[in-house]
C-alpha cells in the first residue's frame, strides 16, 4: 500500500513536472481581460490582438470585456477590488499609484528582470516603477507638440519656429491676419494641464516641473510665476480662441479644421480627427514645442497607455504570458501603426510606421527630448491635486487677473494632499 | 380530536382578534425593510463614513471632524451652496409659470389636447437631451441666443463660460421641463375648481386677477403644495444638466453640492470618500428642513380635516 502511494505520487510528481514544461508552451483555464479601448479603431486593434494571442494559446480560453474610456476610469475601483479581471489596461506613473498603493496590482518585476522586457522597454521602466518595484507593461505612447496648419503659415510667409520670440512674433503675425494662434478646448480642463506641462517644462525643466507635481516645489515660487508671465504673454495677444471653456477638445477642432485658428497643442490622437474633416498631409504639419529658456534642456509629454495584473487575478501565469506578448517588438509594431492606433510602439526593437507624424514624433522622443519624458499634467500628480490645479490653470486662461488668489489655492492644496 | 380543534380555535381567534392590527403591517413589512436597508441604514452610513477619510480602496482612517473643518475652509464648498441656494429660488418660477400655462390651456377649443401634450413634452424627454438642446442655444459661436442679441446689436455673450451667468443659464434650462411638470399639476387641479363658487364670485364682481387669487388658487392648494415639493427636490438634486451643460464648469462656478460630493468622491479625479460623504451629510440636513416642514404641514391638514 505504501508503496504504491509513493509510485503514484512519484508518478504524479513526473507527470507535474511534464505538464509544468508543457504549460509554457500550452496555457490552459481562462483570461479575463478588461480593455478601456472604446473607440471603434482601437478597439478592432486590441480585439485582433488578443485574437492572435487566443491562436496560439488554443487551450485557453479568453474573454474579453471592452468597457467605456470614460467610464472604465470610475468603474476600474469596483472591479479590481470586487471581480477582477487577469489583465486590464491603465495608466503610467502617479496614474497608477491609488492601485499600487492598495496592493490592488500585482508587482511584475520578475517580467522587467527578463531581457526581453528589461531591454527593449527601458525607457518606460521610470514611468512604471513605484517603490522601486514595476507594476505593469506599457503597450503605447504618443507625443504631444503643435500641429499647426502648414497652408496658412505659407500664406503668411511663417517657418516653424524654435523658440519662444520667434513663437511670438509668428502668433503676432496670425493675429495680425485676424485669426486666433492657438485652438483649444478646456471644458474638460485637461487640454489646459498640456500648455501648462509645455510651457513649465521649457521655462524651468523638466525636474522642477516634476518637483512641482510630485507636491516638493511651491505654486508661489517665482519659476512658477515666470511659467505664469509667459503664458499671460500668449493670453495678452489673443493668441487663443475665445471662449475655450465652453469646448471640448473635440468642440475645438472644427476652428482649426476652418482656418480660424492656426495650431493646436495636442497628442498624436488629434491628428485622425482632423484627416477625418478633410484636412490632407500637405495643410497639416507638426512641430516641437520652442525653447523659452535657453540652455533648458527640452523634455516631452508622452503619455504612456499600460497593462497590469490585479492582485486578485485568477489566471496570474497566463496574464503574465499575456503581458510578454503585448510587450514583444511584433506586436507593438502591428498594434501601434497607423492602420491600427497610429501611436508609437514602446520597445525599442519595434518599428515605426512610415506616418509622418509617428516618424516625427519618434524622432523628437528618441533623440530630442534629452530632458525627459513626462506622462501629462494629471498621470504625473496625483488626481486630487491635478482636478485641483486644473481648474486653476482654466480660471487663469479667462481671468489671468486672478492669478494671485489662484496660486495661493493651490498651495493650500499643496499642503493639504502631499502631507 | 376536541383537545386539537379547541387548541386551533384558540390560535385562529388570537389571528382574529389581531387581523385587523397585524394585516396593513405584513403588507408594509417588505417596503419597510427595503426602506431601512436601502435609505434609512445608508443615512447613518454617510454620517459614519464622514469622519474617516478614505480613499475608497485602502484603509479608512478615523479624522473625526476633520472633513467639516476642510469644508469651512473650502471656497468650492461655499459656491457650490450658494448655487444651491439661486437653484432653489430660481427654480420655484417653475410654479407661477406653469400655473399660467395650465390657465391658459384650460379651455375647449379644437386640439387642445394636441397643445397640451405639446407643452408637456420636455418633461418626457430626457434631462440630457433638455442639457444638449440649451448648450447649442447657448453656443457662443453659432447658438440662437448670440444670433438674436446680435440681431438687436447687443453683444454676445457666453452664457455656459461666465460665471456669473452660467447658473442662471443652466436653471432656465432646467425650468422647461419643471413648468412643464408643475402645468400638468394644476390642469388636473383646475378640474377640480368648483364652478359654482366661480359662478358666485362673479356675482360679487370679482375679475380677472381678484377672481384668480382669491377664488382660483386658493382650491388649488393641494396642487400648489405638490408642486412646491417636487419643485424643491428637483432643485435640490438638480445634477444631469449640469453634469451635460458644463461639467461643474467653467472652474467650477456651476456646481451644487450634489454635483461636488460626485466630484470630490466618485469622478475620474475623486478618490476622497469621506470628505464626499461630509458634503452629502451637509446636503442631508437641507434637504431634512423642507421633509420637515413638508411632513409638519401635511400633518396639520391631516388634524384640520
Amino acid at each position: 500500500m505504501r508503496s504504491m502511494f509513493k509510485t503514484s505520487a512519484a508518478a504524479f510528481a513526473i507527470l507535474a513536472s511534464t505538464m509544468g514544461a508543457v504549460s509554457a508552451e500550452g496555457l490552459t483555464g481562462e483570461l479575463k481581460i478588461f480593455l478601456d479601448t472604446s473607440n471603434p479603431a482601437p478597439r478592432a486593434t486590441m480585439e485582433r490582438m488578443i485574437e492572435q494571442f487566443q491562436a496560439k494559446n488554443p487551450d485557453l480560453t479568453v474573454e474579453t470585456t471592452v468597457i467605456d474610456r470614460e467610464a472604465y476610469k470610475t468603474q476600474i475601483r469596483n472591479f479590481l477590488t470586487a471581480n477582477a479581471p487577469d489583465v486590464a489596461t491603465w495608466y503610467a506613473a502617479n496614474r497608477m499609484r491609488p492601485y499600487v498603493e492598495a496592493g490592488l496590482f500585482e508587482d511584475v518585476s520578475d517580467l522587467w528582470a527578463e531581457p526581453a522586457i528589461a531591454d527593449n522597454l527601458a525607457s518606460t521602466k521610470g514611468a512604471m516603477t513605484i517603490d522601486g518595484k514595476q507594476w505593469g507593461v506599457p503597450y503605447t505612447y504618443y507625443q504631444w507638440g503643435v500641429y499647426y496648419r502648414k497652408d496658412i503659415f505659407d500664406e503668411l510667409g511663417l517657418s516653424e519656429p524654435t523658440t519662444w520670440e520667434e513663437e511670438k512674433a509668428n502668433c503676432q503675425k496670425i493675429i495680425d491676419a485676424g485669426k486666433k494662434c492657438y485652438t483649444i478646448g478646456t471644458k474638460f480642463l485637461w487640454t489646459a494641464g498640456g500648455w501648462f506641462d509645455y510651457l513649465n517644462m521649457r521655462t524651468n525643466g523638466f525636474d522642477f516641473h516634476m518637483d512641482l507635481l510630485t507636491g516638493n516645489a511651491s505654486w508661489q515660487s517665482d519659476e512658477v510665476r515666470k511659467t505664469f508671465a509667459n503664458w499671460r504673454e500668449l493670453i495678452d495677444m489673443g493668441a487663443f480662441i475665445d471662449n475655450h471653456q465652453t469646448y471640448s477638445w473635440q468642440e475645438a477642432l472644427p476652428f482649426m479644421v476652418k482656418g480660424d485658428a492656426a495650431a493646436y497643442l495636442m497628442g498624436n490622437f488629434a491628428v485622425a480627427p482632423l484627416r477625418d474633416a478633410g484636412l490632407s498631409d500637405d495643410q497639416l504639419d507638426f512641430y516641437q514645442f520652442v525653447e523659452i529658456t535657453p540652455g533648458v534642456e527640452k523634455a516631452e509629454d508622452a503619455p504612456t497607455d499600460t497593462f497590469h495584473i490585479p492582485s486578485n487575478a485568477q489566471n496570474k501565469e497566463a496574464a503574465r504570458e499575456f503581458l510578454r506578448f503585448v510587450a514583444s517588438p511584433d506586436v507593438q509594431t502591428e498594434i501601434n501603426n497607423g492602420k491600427n492606433l497610429g501611436q508609437l510602439p514602446v520597445n525599442a526593437q519595434s518599428s515605426v510606421d512610415d506616418d509622418k507624424f509617428l516618424v516625427e514624433g519618434f524622432e523628437m522622443l528618441s533623440s530630442n527630448s534629452p530632458g525627459g519624458v513626462a506622462q501629462f499634467f494629471d498621470r504625473d500628480a496625483p488626481a486630487e491635486m491635478a482636478k485641483v490645479a486644473m481648474e486653476g490653470l482654466q480660471e487663469f486662461m479667462v481671468k489671468p487677473d486672478n492669478l494671485d488668489k489662484i496660486l495661493a489655492r493651490l498651495d493650500r492644496a499643496r499642503e493639504r494632499i502631499y502631507k | 380530536m376536541t383537545q386539537a380543534s379547541v387548541a386551533e380555535n384558540r390560535q385562529s381567534s388570537w389571528w382574529h382578534q389581531n387581523q385587523q392590527q397585524i394585516t396593513p403591517w405584513l403588507f408594509l413589512a417588505p417596503g419597510i425593510l427595503f426602506f431601512l436597508f436601502y435609505v434609512i441604514f445608508p443615512i447613518f452610513q454617510s454620517f459614519n463614513l464622514s469622519l474617516y477619510e478614505w480613499d475608497g480602496l485602502g484603509k479608512a482612517e478615523y479624522v473625526g471632524l476633520y472633513n467639516y473643518e476642510e469644508l469651512y475652509w473650502d471656497e468650492a464648498f461655499y459656491t457650490s451652496l450658494k448655487n444651491n441656494v439661486v437653484w432653489l429660488v430660481l427654480y420655484l418660477l417653475a410654479i407661477p409659470a406653469g400655473l399660467f400655462i395650465a390657465l391658459f390651456l384650460n379651455q375647449t377649443v379644437t386640439g387642445i389636447r394636441l397643445y397640451k401634450s405639446l407643452f408637456f413634452f420636455p418633461f418626457v424627454i430626457s434631462q440630457v437631451v433638455v442639457g444638449l438642446v440649451f448648450t447649442w442655444f447657448y453656443d457662443p459661436t453659432f447658438g440662437i441666443i448670440n444670433v438674436l442679441l446680435g440681431s438687436v446689436g447687443l453683444p454676445p455673450i457666453n452664457v455656459l463660460g461666465d460665471e456669473n451667468w452660467v447658473t442662471v443659464g443652466i436653471i432656465v434650462a432646467g425650468l422647461w421641463p419643471q413648468t412643464a411638470y408643475c402645468m400638468i399639476l394644476y390642469l388636473t387641479g383646475l378640474n377640480a375648481v368648483d364652478p359654482e363658487q366661480i359662478e358666485a364670485g362673479r356675482l360679487d364682481g370679482a375679475k380677472s386677477w381678484r377672481m384668480l387669487w382669491y377664488i382660483i388658487v386658493p382650491q388649488l392648494r393641494p396642487a400648489t403644495f405638490i408642486a412646491f415639493v417636487v419643485t424643491i427636490i428637483g432643485a435640490l438634486r438638480s445634477f444631469d444638466l449640469i453634469s451635460v451643460m458644463t461639467n461643474g464648469g467653467p472652474f467650477g462656478a456651476s456646481r451644487v453640492l450634489s454635483f461636488y460630493m460626485f466630484e470630490v468622491a466618485l469622478s475620474e479625479y475623486g478618490f476622497r470618500m469621506g470628505y464626499g460623504a461630509a458634503i452629502a451629510v451637509v446636503l442631508f440636513l437641507i434637504m431634512l428642513a423642507f421633509i420637515a416642514y413638508f411632513l409638519w404641514s401635511m400633518y396639520k391638514e391631516e388634524r384640520a380635516r
